[in-house]
């Protein structure tokens, strides 16, 4: 009898090794996969039979016994494509997610793989970069830049030689599909990164990967000598950053690529103009690369039928924090932050109530649940003030203490400025002391007040988005929970 | 860890990325796995090899927090603080960490493990640990001391 189980590091991180060794050690044959996203069932086990495979999770190592007596009928979870919780969603990118070995190149090409690639390099550049521009995609790493016009711009530039680079950093909390789609998915990155370098006239890619993510660096790079003569003449470099937030931000995470310190460039140049080593690049999130073998392999106008106004396709949505059906929970923009955190995440895990949820990470506003009804999309979430961002949603109950969230926000803001920018170096930590004296009770209007004045400086005087953001989730904090900065 | 390290050794991992672009990085990181920490000397020897200056590469080790310049003698426990984990009762488990772990334990900040659906989190090492409870931190820490 097969068992499946995940290897993805949430799954590790739960146990399912150990799960995994004791049914080996019961005789079983055990197959590792990818993870269906389905991390509140995490270690997850699915059991082979004439029907198909039946879920169970989470599963202990002591529960295997009764398992296989047919004995664990209180976590049983049955047939985990029908689940409600996958039912919904549209998986394009997370197509192969739960249902195939990460690194087999079998799977991989039983399952679609390679066959945009194989478009790609039929129709040719002109071609692919209509395809991607038709498809609407926008980069997935917070900014929601066309994706089609920057391979465009990067084309069109001259230099000695142009680059590829996956920013694969996602330090936002509350956000873990780049680290799935690599653990679980390394050969599709990897041919979306190729297609990319046919589309611009790259020959070189690199992945750098955040130094927090062990288990993606293993894979990656696994998958990139794997793949090394199917994407050729295209080379592809996993490389590991060294723990700094900042270095998400591309310009940084160039600096880091050639071996400097990771601080902003100001723009323009361009990376796509001027980039790694002064050459045109395209830096490129892993979900935005991640997403080209589907648009490729079923045209862009396909893909561009999912989602609404200029929100097309789908995104990767990471429900994270309290919340009871957390995962991955991959759909067509649209859905309401409402329909995301009660009808598909459950509610809180702990059973108290929703108190505020924080959207695209640290740099993201919070939102209390009256304003639940705003649709996923990049357009509707900037009229509220606030950034969809990697598509993080954090869920809060109402324990949360908003004017810690807010204090938070100045804290992290401080510990990862690059320091290139006074209202970012400096606003951070006046920002951190003034909260904490609204905090303590000292002259409370007059801090506030003095909050948002530091707020409106970083906000117009930053580089970057690390200082021009910060004021987005202290701002909603004040704004939509008052009464915690009155206790 | 905090073994010292050998100038060949060094120079062997200078050789072995010298002919990457950019290989200050890949370079640190292995000093910095091979020995626990990255020293002056090596600061001096790798910013020859490299034929940059001292102070940038000093600059480099200091920018990112992952680099050590000195040896850490204890274990480490790499907490994580960020807002999924927070959200799931990380910082009350942060308080208890220290408390628990004094002088045997070094309890070091992360922010973010992108385990944020299983938090709260921590890592080891390169071992990940999610969903901890006051229970399975104390014997996380019981393991690691
Ligand atoms: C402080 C900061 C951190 C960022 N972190 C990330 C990150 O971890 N991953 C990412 O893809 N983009 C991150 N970005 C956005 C990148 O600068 C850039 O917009 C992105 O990599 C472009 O790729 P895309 O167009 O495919 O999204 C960050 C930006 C800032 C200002
Ligand atoms: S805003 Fe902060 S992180 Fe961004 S460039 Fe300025 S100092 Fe650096
Ligand atoms: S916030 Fe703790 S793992 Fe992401």
């Amino acid at each position: 009898m097969r068992l499946f189980i995940s290897d993805d590091a949430a799954a590790v991180a739960c146990g399912a090794d150990r799960v995994a060794a004791r049914a080996e050690a019961l005789g079983l044959k055990v197959i590792r996969t990818s993870s269906w996203g389905l991390h509140w069932l995490e270690p997850l086990v699915e059991i082979e039979s004439a029907d198909g495979r039946t879920g169970y999770g989470p599963v202990d190592p002591s529960d295997l016994e009764a398992l296989l007596r047919g004995e664990l009928e209180h976590k049983r979870v049955g047939a985990i494509a029908e689940h409600p919780f996958m039912v919904r969603q549209d998986r394009l990118t997370f197509a192969r997610a739960g249902r195939t070995r990460s690194l087999s190149l079998d799977d991989y090409a039983a399952t679609g793989g390679w066959a945009g690639l194989e478009r790609a390099r039929a129709i040719g550049p002109a071609a692919i970069l209509e395809d991607v521009t038709a498809s609407g995609l926008r980069g997935r790493g917070g900014a929601g830049f066309p994706c089609g016009i920057k391979w465009t711009t990067v084309r069109q530039a001259t230099g000695a030689r142009k680059y590829i680079v996956c920013n694969a950093d996602e330090g936002d909390s509350g956000t873990f599909a780049d680290r799935m789609l690599m653990e679980g998915d390394p050969f599709c990155l990897i041919e979306g990164m190729a297609i990319a370098g046919l589309a611009v006239g790259a020959g070189r890619g690199y992945v750098y990967i955040r130094s927090e993510y062990p288990h993606a660096i293993a894979k990656m790079e696994a998958a990139a000598r794997l793949a090394a003569p199917l994407i050729a003449p295209f080379e592809i470099e996993v490389r590991v950053g060294a723990g700094a937030y900042v270095c998400g931000e591309e310009t940084s995470l160039l600096n880091s690529l050639e071996g400097r310190r990771g601080e902003v460039r100001a723009k323009p140049p361009l990376p796509a103009v001027e980039g790694l080593f002064g050459c045109p690049t395209a830096v490129n999130n892993v979900l935005t690369l991640a997403a080209v073998p589907w648009i490729l392999a079923h045209g862009g106008e396909a893909y561009a039928g999912f989602g609404r106004g200029c929100s097309r396709g789908t995104m990767p949505i990471q429900l994270a924090g309290n919340v009871k059906h957390a995962g991955l929970f991959e759909a067509a923009f649209g859905l309401t932050l409402g329909e995301l955190v009660y009808d598909i995440g459950g509610g809180t895990a702990s059973g108290r109530p929703v108190k505020a949820v924080q959207v695209g990470g640290p740099l993201g506003a919070y939102f209390p649940p009256t304003l639940f009804d705003i649709p996923f999309d990049y357009e509707a979430f900037a009229a509220r003030d606030g950034l969809i961002g990697h598509a993080g949603i954090v869920v809060f109950d109402d324990t949360a203490d908003m004017a810690q969230q807010a204090r938070f926000a100045f804290k992290f803001c401080a510990a990862e400025s690059c320091g290139k920018c006074t209202p970012c170096r400096l606003g951070a930590v006046r920002g951190r002391e003034t909260i904490e004296r609204v905090i303590a009770g000292e002259d409370r209007a007059a801090n506030l007040a003095l909050v948002e004045e530091l707020c409106e400086t970083m906000k117009f005087g930053s580089l970057c988005a690390l200082g021009g953001f910060t004021p987005y989730p202290v701002m909603s904090a004040i704004t939509h929970f008052p009464q915690d900065f009155e206790r | 860890m905090g073994r010292l390290m050998l100038a060949s050794a060094l120079e062997e991992i200078v050789v072995r990325h010298a002919a990457r672009e950019g290989p200050l990085l890949p370079i640190l990181h292995d000093v910095q796995r091979e020995q626990g920490y990255i020293g002056e000397a090596d600061v001096r020897r790798i910013a020859q090899a490299l034929n940059l200056s001292r102070a940038e590469v000093s600059g480099v080790v200091s920018f990112y927090h992952d680099f050590r310049r000195a040896p850490e003698p204890l274990p480490v426990l790499k907490l994580c603080r960020a807002e999924a984990c927070q959200a799931r009762g990380g910082e009350a488990l942060a308080r208890r960490a220290e408390e628990r772990s004094s002088g045997r334990v070094k309890v070091e900040p992360v922010y973010c493990l992108g385990l944020c659906s299983v938090g709260p989190s921590a890592m080891v090492g390169d071992t990940v640990h999610a969903r901890l409870d006051p229970d399975a931190l104390d014997a996380l820490i019981e393991t690691i001391a």
